[in-house]
Parts: structure tokens; sequence; C-alpha cells
């Protein structure tokens, strides 16, 4: 079937073209071209914008802006976002993320959406030409989002910067089992004083971990310490099955992994 | 259907076409430029068969629309050979018997070309990573990576 390409130079335009029936926007292409490929038929036109800041990434201090065009490949060898580029890097394999774009992640399915799980650790909000919203608020709703995402903003973590794991069966590059994603700050004799933990594959979209956050408050990063966030790492998860892993291999799995990434 | 005008050069020719509104570039260089040498194999951007360097940059033609290169300077492997003599790479994966069915070879090669343009001289760790998202049913990768350590260091050697 013939799909056809409007292009725009505002992000206006585009949003208004993206009300037309069967029309989708495209980022990098990664997932929508695929579908596409697929023999996906609910699509019959992309929509996709050039406007400039759709791909600029702007750190100003610690405060983060990065287009929702911007690619994974792009984000891993900015030289303000370091602590990300672990999490860039662990997106698809070295042509995939010149292609996938932070926009498109937001949107990607599980076992799919790894860059999400760092966003979401960070308390990043989600901006469109509507305004910003927080991203846990933007995940829990992402299917009525009509709107071009515009930006994903956020702090850079300062102390302890940005725990990031990717669990794959295959090295380097592979689908994930699960990743987990932690930004924990210490109190000066080591105790955690605030921590938001993210996990990918453990339900359809990235959530957060809460019961283990709460448990982790007051604890030191030791064996003993973590224990108690570890036995209520899975609470309110509902992994995926999917070829790479059931759902119960990724529940009896994902505190073994939280933990080496808490003691890291 | 309707069409589309297209404009790029191609391994530095330039190249003007119609082509179908949404194809993929990998069917415009395959069915409308006749170059060849990018391979479809899976359409998913599992496989990397169909890896072409667009301004520099590797990518998947099977998942990028062939409209959004307008003004691109695109390179397939088919554009490496220079007066009837194989580029280093070409060279190596020849001699380390890198290349069995040959399938995989055009877009390994041009996920190798992409790391030598940047990393002239890479460690085994970063030629496997720059390969990662390439798929070989034959080899067992382990020639390929030879070759592209023999290619390295043969630049290196001839730049000396
Ligand atoms: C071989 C392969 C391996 C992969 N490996 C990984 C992996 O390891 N980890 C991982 O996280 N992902 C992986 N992916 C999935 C995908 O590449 C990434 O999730 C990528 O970030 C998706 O971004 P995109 O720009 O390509 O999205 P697109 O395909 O362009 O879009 C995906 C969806 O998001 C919507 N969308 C995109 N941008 C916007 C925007 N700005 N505003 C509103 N809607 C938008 C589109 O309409 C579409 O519905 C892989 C994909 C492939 C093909
Ligand atoms: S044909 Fe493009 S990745 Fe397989
Ligand atoms: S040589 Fe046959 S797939 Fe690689």
């Amino acid at each position: 079937m013939a799909l056809a390409l409007q292009t725009f130079s505002t992000v206006k335009d585009a949003n208004a073209a993206l009300k037309a029936a069967g029309t989708r926007y495209l980022g990098g292409g990664t997932l929508v071209v695929r579908a596409a490929n697929e023999g996906d038929v609910s699509v019959s036109s992309f929509v996709r914008s050039t406007e400039p800041a759709l791909s600029t990434i702007t750190v100003s201090g610690s405060e983060v802006r990065i287009g929702a065009s911007v690619t994974m490949a792009a984000i891993a060898r900015h030289p303000n976002l370091a602590a990300l580029a672990h999490a860039a890097r662990a997106v698809g394999g070295p042509a995939i993320r010149n292609m996938a774009t932070v926009g498109g992640n937001l949107f990607a399915p599980a076992p799919y959406g790894d860059f999400t799980v760092a966003l979401l650790a960070l308390g990043a909000t989600v901006g469109t030409d509507d305004g910003e919203v927080p991203i846990e608020t933007f995940l829990a709703k992402r299917e009525s989002n009509h709107a071009i995402v515009t930006s994903i903003g956020f702090s850079l973590p300062i102390d302890g910067g940005l725990r990031f794991l990717k669990v794959s069966r295959v090295k380097p590059k592979g689908v994930s089992v699960l990743s987990i994603a932690a930004v924990l700050k210490q109190a000066p004799d080591g105790a955690v004083s605030s921590a938001h933990i993210a996990l990918g594959c453990m339900g359809d979209r990235p959530m957060r971990a809460k019961a283990a956050e709460k448990a982790l408050l007051g604890r030191k990063l030791t064996s003993d310490g973590i224990a108690p966030a570890l036995a209520v790492a899975s609470d309110g998860t509902s992994p995926i099955t999917d070829p790479i892993a059931s759902a119960w291999y990724r529940n009896e799995v994902l505190p073994v992994h939280l933990g080496r990434l808490l003691l890291a | 259907m309707a069409k589309t005008p297209v404009q790029f050069t191609l391994n530095g020719a330039e190249k003007a076409e119609f082509i179908d509104s949404g194809a993929t570039l990998l069917n415009a260089l395959r069915d409308k430029i006749g170059d060849t040498s990018p391979k479809g194999g899976c359409h998913q951007g599992t496989c990397g068969a169909c890896s072409v360097i667009i301004d520099g940059e590797l990518r998947l033609s099977c998942l990028t629309l062939a409209e959004t290169c307008n003004g691109a300077a695109i390179t397939t492997t088919s554009g490496l050979s220079q007066g009837g003599v194989l580029h280093p790479l070409q060279r190596a994966f020849l001699d380390a018997f890198a290349s069995q069915c040959g399938f995989c070879t055009p877009g390994m090669i041009m996920a190798a070309k992409v790391l030598l343009d940047r990393t002239p001289n890479p460690t085994r760790d970063e030629v496997v990573e720059a390969l990662s998202g390439n798929i070989c049913r034959c080899t067992g990768y382990e020639p390929i990576i030879q070759a592209v350590l023999t290619a390295a260091r043969s630049n290196s050697q001839n730049a000396a």
C-alpha cells in the first residue's frame, strides 16, 4: 500500500496534519516503518516536522532539554550528557541508535523503551505544544496522546549520578530481559534520603518500583541495608512474557539485578 | 500510485528519481536506481544487511523512507572500489574468508567502514560493538572481526 509522507517546517502545522485519520508521526521510524513493512494497514500517512528545536540539546547548568527528534547516538556522544550515555547506548545496535529518537522511545512498547526507563528515574517532564507533564503521567496515558512530543526536560543528578542496568541475553546488543534505572540521594552517613527507581519490561511500559523506593529510605547501600527493598522489588509489577523471558523469570531475577545495581 | 521526487548523491554521483510515495530507501536503491548492494534480509531493522551510510552515519535503509534522504550523501558498498581496485575492507573480507554466502557482507562492510573512518585503529571490542547490529548466519563472526582488524592494520601501514 502506498504511504504518504508529509513534512512540515513547524510543529504547529504538523500537529494540525496529524488530526487526519490514518496519520502517524514519524520519528526515526525504527518502529513505525517496521510496522508498515510488516503490513500494518492502520497507517496511511506519515507526518513529520523538521523544526530545528526538535533536534537540539541544551544543557544549562544541571538543567537539560532534549528535543524529541534527538537520537540515541547524539545523546551518547554529547560531552555534557555522560551520565546518560550508558542508557542511550543500551538501545539497539549502532545503526538503530543513529535513527532511534528520544520521542519515539517514549512510545516504545516493552521489551523496548530502555532509555525511557532512565528518564523515568530522572523524574523528567515531557513537553508538547500544550505544555509539560511529568513523565509518569505521560506514560500512563500515552495511547491517548495525539500531540507531537517536542522535548524532554530534567535535571542532571548531582551525587551518585544515574545508575542504569540493562540485562540482555546477547552481548553487546540484545533485547531487554529487563532494565533498571535508579537515582539515589544519600545523607552524609550514607543513608538513602531519596530514591527513584524505574523498571523496564516489568509491565507493558516503564514503571516506578515504589515499594522498593520506600523500603530504601533511611537504609545504607549494604547487603543488609538493601534487603527489605529487594524483598518488595516485584510489588505491583506485571512483567511481559516474550521469546526472551517469561513473566515468572523476570520477577525472579529482578531482585538479583536490582541488588547488583544498588551495590555497584 | 502517487510518485514523489527524490534527489541525493549516491557514491558521489547525483541521482534524481520519481519514486513511489512512502518507499523505503532500500526499495528505491534496489528497484529504481539499480544499486543492489544493500540487501533486504528482514525489513525489520534486525539483520543489518540493508545498512548504508547516510551523511557519514550508519543507517538501515529498510527503515528509512527515501523521501527523508533528499539532499543527503549516501554511500553503499558498491561505491567502495576505485577503478577496479578493491577497498581494503573488501580485500580483507576476501582474504580472511569473511564472506561465505555473502548476503550479510555489504552491510558488514558499511558498519566496518564507519568504524574505521572514525577509529582507524579499533580494538577487538570496538569492532564487535560496531558490528553488533549485523547478523551473519555463515561465518561465526570471527573471520569478519579478523578482516576488519586486518583492514585497519593495512590502512595504518599505508598511512605510515
Ligand atoms: C532491531 C531493533 C532493535 C531495537 N532495540 C531496542 C532496544 O534495545 N531498546 C529500546 O528501547 N528500543 C529498541 N528498539 C525500538 C526502537 O528503535 C526505539 O524504542 C526507538 O527509540 C523508537 O524511536 P523512533 O524514533 O524510531 O520511533 P518511531 O518508529 O518513529 O515512532 C514510534 C512511535 O512513537 C510515535 N512518535 C515518535 N516520535 C514522536 C513524537 N515526537 N511525538 C509524538 N509521537 C511520536 C510514532 O508515531 C510511533 O507511534 C529497537 C528496534 C529495532 C528495530
Ligand atoms: S533488511 Fe534492514 S535490517 Fe534487515
Ligand atoms: S556470509 Fe552468509 S550471512 Fe554472512
